[in-house]
């Protein structure tokens, strides 16, 4: 879809200066309240985490699997979501803290932090819902769109994000790995090695930590114990594959062509990321579950500005949504994720006449990066 | 990986230590336990770190401290051989936090480094001027008693201003006090007379950073000359500058990106979205300042992390790439 016929050129760069005032806001009076935050998740996570890798030494105990269990749930998503994904943004750089910053920190998942900051952060952050150019539009796995084009595996592809939703972690580290190109020979053997490698190097301690590691040192409550951390983890991928899910696939959320945004502005780029994504209805609690993916549209204007401050902005970027007659995508978990559900369904069958391959104009579109960081 | 650290993974098992107690962490940490006023609006800070490699007389220690969220480094004199304790003059960002703290204060800290140091105890000259005393007061006190053949000129503003004042004038050492308010400021053409036999000396100056020059012209190439400085050169202010790669050893003067930059010169650059979003370019500063040109404004310490992309060099500059 173009962006909205209505917008002239001096519209839309004129929303540009009001979305950079914003975010100078930000920059201006980003402090040490917003330090205090940041710490303040970190001691929360580990201090969950500590508290439910020793309930679950007794997990041979219901009450204690059960507690146990939720704490290490709570803290792999905390830990994922708030932290990882937030920190590997470089939200938190500006700190200088090596503890706490984008270059250092790794997260409790199978996908190498180095890999994850190339494929989401450059990739899907820059070419946000352009069909062909967003890997992250069904992931190289799903028909999310109809001007995807459909293949027989479709057909699949409902029980198939079933499975992806419960094994999320591993689905991403395949998909980092761009393992798609390995398939279609696109990728030289030697550098699929090397991928592999990184990414068992990851994947080995993480799958020692929670299946050996802490059931041996459970004794008595080895098996319960390793049933409590395969739940958790299992739990952490369904909530993080439902939450991401929501932000860029509900039915009012618009995709772009290679075409429509080959001399795009930083103007033009602002508006596809509020076109393009969607907020999640929810308190406190939820937006800090969601890792305040619950304002994904702010995030993708900002996706460097602390997420503890994207609550306190939201108003403003509804507000300008509002001014400039740009739908502002937001709504309760269940509807959108329902929506979700449905549309992979209906795009799992044959489409009636199927749309035309996206063109790879990647060095134009890389261009049009440029001109908007000259902008 | 040891057992330990497996089942802490991707975290450090001091990463989860840090819970019972700060100082137990991945950075090196330090408890202050006492702050003491000294002369001109200096204080002494002693610390307590969680771990400490040692250090010699003379050297200096960098502390990082946390102020409006970020974390800020700069380097002072140990003034203790015993204990790590630094005396800091409230003038400057960190420095005014540093004496504004409360003993329990928990601040950052790097190991003991630097060549200022004084093994061979052989006849010496310390020329020392305001809160340039605190390397020399370091080497003093790790002699304390025994203090072999040294002669000390310190310049201050006022005798009261003298840091250190008292337990410098007990020390029994030979002690030369200038002070400019009475004296007038010192030329080294006194020097003749205030220290005959300078020449024959080893002598380590610290003060600030005119004082410096003079004594470095002063002292000719003479290798009996050491001198430590605590100011940083001049900040380059220009968007403009010669950016150097360090490790492939190219140099450039430019006015674009850095990143730009680099790829010009056939640097291996990291990069991504070229517009400041996803940190996929960032490289350590070495040295100098880069200017970021969204919002010009012009920044940069040795060890941050610049975003290559969005930054243009302010002055000459260095990168670790």
């Amino acid at each position: 879809m173009p962006l909205p016929a209505h917008l002239t050129p001096a519209d839309i760069e004129a929303i540009g200066k009001e979305l950079d005032a914003i975010r100078d806001d930000v920059i201006a009076s980003r402090g040490e309240s917003d330090r205090a935050y940041i710490k303040k998740v970190i001691k929360g996570h580990r201090t969950l985490e500590t508290a439910a890798r020793i309930t679950l030494l007794g997990s041979l105990f219901p009450p204690a699997w059960l507690a146990g269990t939720t704490m290490l749930s709570v803290a792999k998503i905390l830990e994922n979501m708030e932290l990882g994904h937030n920190i590997l943004h470089g939200q938190w750089d500006w700190m200088r803290d090596p503890e706490i910053h984008s270059t250092t920190w790794d997260w409790d998942n199978v996908t190498p932090a180095a890999d994850w900051k190339h494929t989401h952060n450059y990739l899907h952050h820059t070419y946000t819902n352009i069909i062909g150019m967003d890997r992250d539009l069904g992931y190289q796995l799903l028909r999310i769109s109809p001007d995807q084009r459909w293949y027989s595996y479709h057909l699949a592809q409902v029980p198939m994000n079933i499975a992806l939703m419960f094994l999320f972690e591993y689905g991403i580290a395949l998909y980092d790995m761009e393992i798609g190109k390995a398939f279609t020979g696109k990728m030289p053997k030697a550098e699929i090695k090397r991928h592999l490698g990184k990414t068992w190097a990851k994947i080995k301690p993480q799958v020692l930590k929670d299946l050996v590691v802490w059931p041996l040192l459970s004794g008595p409550s080895a098996a319960t114990t390793l049933a409590a951390n395969v739940t958790a983890n299992v739990v952490r991928n369904v909530w993080t594959h439902s939450v991401i899910f929501c932000g860029h696939f509900p039915d009012e959320v618009q995709e772009f062509t290679i075409e429509e945004t080959k001399d795009e502005t930083r103007g033009g780029w602002y508006v596809r990321q509020l076109l393009g994504s969607a907020n999640l209805d929810g308190g406190k609690a939820f937006n800090l579950m969601t890792g305040q993916l619950s304002f994904q549209i702010e995030h993708h204007l900002f996706p460097d500005l602390p997420s503890n401050r994207y609550v306190e902005i939201a108003p403003r970027v509804r507000a300008l949504c509002e001014k400039y007659d740009l739908p502002y995508v937001s709504g309760p978990m269940h509807k959108q994720l329902a929506q979700v559900w449905v549309q992979l369904a209906k795009m799992s069958l044959p489409p009636k006449q199927q749309p035309a391959h996206p063109k790879k104009l990647a060095t134009s579109t890389k261009q049009s990066a440029k001109a908007s960081e000259a902008a | 990986m040891g057992l330990l650290a497996t089942a802490t993974t991707p975290f450090l098992p001091q990463d989860f230590a840090t819970l019972v107690n700060p100082l137990w962490s991945r950075e090196l940490r330090a408890r202050v336990v006492s702050v003491t006023p000294e002369a001109a609006g200096a204080a002494t800070l002693v610390l307590k770190p969680g771990r400490w490699s040692g250090h010699l007389a003379g050297q200096y220690v960098g502390i990082g401290a946390e102020i409006d969220g970020v974390v800020h480094w700069r380097t002072y004199s140990l003034t203790d051989p015993d204990r790590v304790s630094v005396t800091v003059k409230a003038l400057g960002l960190v420095s005014s936090h540093l004496v504004s703290l409360r003993p329990g204060a928990v601040v950052r800290l790097r190991p003991a480094a630097g060549d200022f140091t004084w093994s061979d105890r052989g006849p010496a000259l310390f020329l020392t001027a305001g809160s340039g005393i605190t390397p020399a007061m370091g080497m003093l006190r790790a002699f304390r008693g025994r203090i072999p053949d040294v002669t000390h000129l310190h310049v201050a503003r006022t005798r009261d201003e003298v840091i250190f004042g008292s337990e410098l004038r007990a020390l029994g050492h030979r002690l030369v006090e200038w002070h400019d308010d009475t004296d007038g400021l010192l030329s080294l053409d006194r020097l003749d007379d205030l220290v005959p036999d300078w020449r024959q000396r080893e002598t380590w100056a610290c003060g600030p950073a005119a004082l410096l020059e003079a004594i470095e012209s002063h002292w000719g190439d003479s290798p009996k000359l050491r001198v430590e400085r605590f100011t940083p050169p001049a900040l380059g202010g220009g968007s403009e500058g010669v950016v150097t790669f360090a490790r492939g050893g190219v140099s450039r003067r430019t006015s674009s990106t850095l990143l730009q930059a680099g790829e010009d010169e056939g640097v291996l650059m990291p990069s991504g979205c070229r517009m400041g979003i996803c940190y996929g370019c960032v490289i350590p500063l070495l040295k100098g300042q880069v200017r970021d040109v969204r919002t010009g404004e012009v920044h940069g310490e040795p060890g941050d992390l610049i975003q290559t992309c969005i930054s243009t060099p302010a002055g000459d500059c260095s990168l670790d790439v």
